[in-house]
Formats: C-alpha cells, structure tokens, sequence
C-alpha cells in the first residue's frame, strides 16, 4: 500500500477520480479467492498431465494404425514414456546457433505455449456448483467477452512459431515462420467467420450463454444446428494447429523441421509440449462451441437445479469425454491424411472456406430471423428440427455438389475421372499387407 | 457496491499495468534493432488493453489484442523480418537538434494535458449512474451496448466507414499490380 500511496501522491491521481465511480469491481471474498486458486492449480496439473497423456496417446495411436507395437517400455502400457522424455530432455545439453538473437531465442518457445494456457481461463469445465459459499462457477475467468478473449489470446499464438524462426538466423527455421503466420492469420479469418452462426444463435458472445443455450436433451447443439460452421472451424483448427494435413511449417522434406530446427533439448520439448498444448486447446474449443460444453445429452438431469456437487463433477467429466474424443479425431486425421500443397492450403482458406462461412453467415442469420418472425421459439424443438433440415441439405449441396470430383473439395485442381479411377483402385485393389511382428520400437 | 475507494486489487492492476505499459513504450523508442522495439510495442499494447479491461471496456480490450497485437504487429515484424533492414543506428527518425527538441517539446505537453485531464471536473451529464455498466452486462452482454448504436443510430456511417476501407483495399491492389504493367510494356 505504501508504493500505492507514494504513487498517488507524486502522480496526484486519486482512487476514485471524477466519473469512474461507476466501474464494476469484481467479486471478492473468501470463497471467490480460494475458489479461484484452487481453480487455477486444477487447471494447470490436469492441463499438464493431460498433454503428457496426449503425448503418449498419440504415439500409441499412431502405432496402432500402422501396424506397429509403439512405445511399450517406460511403465504400463508405455504409460510414462512421457516422464522419460521430459527427464531425458532436461539433462540434455542446450545448443545455441552462433549466430542466433538470443534473447527471443529463448523468449520463443515460452511465447507460443503460453496463449494456448491462456485460453482455459474462460472455458467453462461444468455445470455451476451452488455451495454453501455461494455458486461457484467452473470457469476460472467468467468474462462477459469470452469468446472475443479465446480469439484475442489465440491470435498470438503465431508470434512463438515467428520469432523461433527468425532469431535461429536459419533459412528453413525462418521459411517455416513465415509460412506458419501467413498459415494462421488466413485461418483465423475463416474461424472466427464460422463461429459467428454460433453467436447469432446465442445472442451473446460469453462462453456461459453459449453452454446453456445448447444445454437440454441434446437437440440445441450447435453441430445439430450451425453443421457448415461446424466442419469450417475443425478445418480451420487443425490448420492453426499446425497438424497435418497442414503441417507445412515444419514439412521435413522441404524445411529440415521448420521453425524449430535448430532447438535442441527442453526448448524444443517446449514447441512440441505446445503443439498438443493448443491441440487440447481447440479439442475444448470445439467441444464448447458446438458440442454443448458440459452439456449431457438425452437427459436434462444436469441442467435442472439443485446444482450439486455431484452434478459439477459428473458434467466435468463428460466434458473431458468430449475433448479426449476431438483430441484422437486430430490423431486419427494426422496418421490418415498426407500434407497439402502450399498453393492448396492457401486456396482452401481464401477460396472456399472464406466465402462458405460468411455465404453460411448470412444463411443463418436469415433462417433465424425468418422462424422467429413465424413465432418458433428458439428454444423449442420445431427451432431445432428447421435448422437441422436447412443444414442437411446445405452439406448436401457442399460435399454433393461442389465438392464431386474433387479428393478434398478445395484442392485447387480438379482431378479426371482417371485419376479418381487409379486413386480408387490403389484403395480398393491393394494387397493385404502382412502385419509387423517386431517387438517394441521407439515412437 | 459503492465505490468511494477503490479496492485494493483494482489499484495495484491499476498502476501494474500503468507502469509495465509505460516502461515497455520507453523500450519501444529507446531500443536500437526494429524486432525488439516492435515487441515492446506489442507489449505496451497488451497494457493497454489490460487499463481497458479495467475501465469496463473489455470488448475494447478484446479488440485492442486481436486487431493490434495480434494482426497489425504480426504483419509489421513480417515486413521488418523479410526487409532486414541492416545496423539500426542509421534508422533513427530523430535527426539533429531541432527534431529530437520538438519532439521533447510535444511530448511534454501531451504529459501536461493528461495531468490537467485527470483533475478536470467532469460534468454530471457525463457522468453514469452507479453499477450502471454492471447492470448493462447483466441485462444484454458486453457487446450489445455497442452493437445497438451502431447498428441502428450510425448505421450510415459504418457502412460508410467500411466503403471507405474497401476502397484502401482497392488501391493498395492497384499500387501492387501497377509495377507489373510497367514491366510488361
């Protein structure tokens, strides 16, 4: 306080100057303040348990689709592999390019794992608990602009992947920043285009209205009720990612490892610690947005009162099912698909997945409007059913129509029907390949 | 909740942010290569975008991050990165005597302005009731106090506004293209 005070008195800047007597000051007390602190611990060790088991997970899944045994030596399962990795990264020794600008040398691996952190504050886990000291709610930082937070902190993300590839002073390390901003400032557009159908049905922008709006038996999902934007926001996800298909920052066969090749040691582990970091993070964005956050469906026991423990705790839970499931589609997706083109990364995001959400926008805004001009409810199930028709037939026209003839509908050439017919055959015709029997193996 | 002092908690994020903020705009002036000072910008704009936060402007805040720091600074080290702009020293805007004297000279009255500024009494019309904003979130949002106006009210100048951008949009194309057409005659 009494830096405070010596501040006010050489600045002559009271507390309460004229005209701010207005402002809203948070809660305080007690049960906020532990509540908080507990919250943020819980936040941090499941956060980075779970990344260590998403390591894991990832290779153990990676092994399972081509046909091999993964790691399966460190503990049960392989299960700790992760833990010697970290050690083993530790006691690494830390090289550094001559020539390298130290200072965001260093500065850049913390500076893109941090925002993918970050964006957990807002995230609700659960259903609000009603304790004895009050509701608590589960978001660490219920702000009124949540989503706006979410895309404001995950747009700094890139500066990490830029700065590593500038100051190792390396032209591959730099190619692959550069490729990764112009890769993310793109998708950022399409992304936060595609969740606007989602504000528009919540009405607000606060990641607790956007729950309960979906919260019921499981109709007023948004994936029921906004599909397009739905599949725009998981393609713009893995491409902020960085995930294969759009791994291109750090394609090895053109770009050594990209941004990260010359970290060595816990650094490096730093940039792959972030890389699952984030997708976590968009596993639980997508599972917020458009998969009704803690929502159980087919049951409305959880958004009925009395709001227990019990409640919280089984919501938290469910929740996690949901981001546990997204986290495996991206490993699934990363070991399935192969790399795109630069050019075709670039038209998808600007070609098609651009002009589709904000085609999708005003789609959606009109068909909202037009139900409540005709007196449907959108909390009631008619709401739900009308939206679930207009989007059927709008991924019908999207995967029917544009997308025929082409692999992936946005590649930017359209492939004959021979091609189509050799890709076919190269998938149906092919040998059946005798499975691996080598013990073990690393990876 | 009555607000004749503030509570502690507000007043050290008040002058934590306040003093980071300034700190990190000296730095941006002060530092020779042209990465640092465009991260120390980044840096003070993150500040203030935190003082917006504890105004109550926090779609402001929002904003502040994802326009600012998040777009216009990425682009800006992009350019500085690709340029390589050689040793700083030769960069310096402030040429001679004169220039980094008036320069001083502005600066210290923009400091007297707010100095005078904060002492200012501030007419009641202009003034909002108590726990009005809190209320305003309560009742439709953060952004919709914003939205409405906008929207409705201004709705001739936004459009207006945005006509406006898309015709900068439309020249920087044109001055990108024109160097082309010369070449090809």
């Amino acid at each position: 306080m009494t830096l405070v005070a010596l501040l006010q008195a050489a600045t002559g800047y009271t507390t309460t100057p004229n005209g701010l007597q207005h402002l809203t000051v948070p809660d305080s007390g007690w049960a906020w303040f532990i509540a908080t602190v507990v919250k943020m611990l819980l936040t941090f060790t499941i956060y980075m348990v779970g990344v260590m088991m998403v390591i894991w997970a990832e290779r153990r899944i990676c092994a399972f689709i081509q046909d091999r045994r993964g790691p399966n030596r460190v503990g049960p399962h392989g299960l700790l592999q992760s833990v010697a990795d970290g050690v083993k990264n530790i006691m690494k020794e830390e090289t550094y390019p001559g020539e390298a600008y130290l200072p965001l040398f260093i500065l850049a691996p913390v500076m893109s794992f941090i925002p993918a952190l970050i964006t957990w504050s807002v995230i609700p886990y659960g259903a609000p608990w009603d304790s004895k000291w009050g509701t608590i709610d589960t978001a660490l930082a219920p702000m009124p602009i949540g989503f706006l937070f979410i895309l404001a902190i995950g747009s700094l993300g890139v500066y990490g992947i830029v700065l590593a590839g500038w100051s190792s002073n390396n032209k591959y390390s730099l190619l692959g920043g550069l490729r990764s901003s112009a890769q993310m400032i793109s998708y950022e557009i399409a992304m936060g285009m595609a969740t606007i159908p989602v504000l528009i049905l919540a009405g607000n922008v606060s990641l607790n209205t956007i729950v309960s709006r979906q919260a019921g038996w499981g109709l007023h999902w948004n994936v029921i009720n906004v599909t397009v934007a739905f599949f725009v926001f998981m393609v713009a996800a893995f491409a902020e990612t960085n995930r294969t298909p759009f791994d291109l920052p750090e394609a090895e066969a053109e770009l050594v490892a990209g941004y990260h090749s010359e970290y060595s040691a816990m650094k490096f582990s730093m940039f792959f610690i972030a890389e699952y970091a984030n997708m976590m993070t968009v596993s639980a964005l997508m599972a917020t947005l458009f998969f009704g956050g803690w929502d159980i469906p087919f049951t409305l026991w959880d958004n009925v009162a009395p709001h227990t423990l019990i409640k919280t705790l089984v919501t938290f839970a469910f929740f996690w099912v949901k981001i546990l499931f997204f986290v495996f589609v991206f490993i699934w997706i990363r070991w399935t698909l192969p790399r795109f083109r630069y050019d075709q990364l670039m038209a998808l995001g600007w070609k098609f997945m651009l002009p589709t959400s904000l085609v999708y926008v005003v789609l959606i805004a009109t068909a909202t409007w037009l139900l409540e001009y005709m007196g449907v409810h959108p909390a009631s199930w008619q709401f739900a059913v009308a939206m679930l028709g207009l989007n059927v037939v709008a991924v019908g026209i999207i995967f029917g129509v544009i997308d025929r003839g082409r692999l992936i509908s946005p590649a930017y050439s359209r492939l004959d029907k021979r091609h189509i017919d050799k890709l076919r055959e190269a998938r149906y015709g092919r040998a059946r390949l005798t499975p691996a029997t080598s013990e073990g193996g690393a990876d | 909740m009555t607000h004749n002092e503030l509570p502690l908690f507000y007043v050290f994020h008040f002058y934590f942010f306040g003093i980071v903020g300034i700190a990190s705009a000296i730095a941006f002036v002060t530092r020779k290569s042209p990465v640092a000072a465009a991260l120390w910008l980044v840096n003070t704009m993150f500040c203030l975008a935190a003082m917006y936060v504890l105004l109550d402007a926090q779609f402001i805040g929002a904003i502040q991050v994802l326009v600012y720091a998040g777009a216009i600074m990425v682009v800006f080290l992009f350019v500085i990165m690709l340029l390589n702009l050689g040793h700083a020293s030769a960069l310096s805007d402030a040429r001679g005597m004169s220039g980094k004297l008036i320069a001083g000279l502005v600066g210290f009255a923009i400091l007297a302005q707010v100095f005078a500024l904060t002492r200012a009494h501030v007419p009641e019309a202009l003034t909002l009731p108590e726990n009005a904003l809190a209320n305003q979130f309560a009742r439709s949002g953060a952004i919709a106090p914003l939205a409405g106006p906008l929207f409705k009210e201004y709705l001739l100048a936004f459009e207006v506004t945005s006509v406006l951008l898309l015709a900068a949009v439309v020249g920087a194309v044109v001055l990108g293209k024109r160097k082309e057409r010369i070449r090809a005659h």
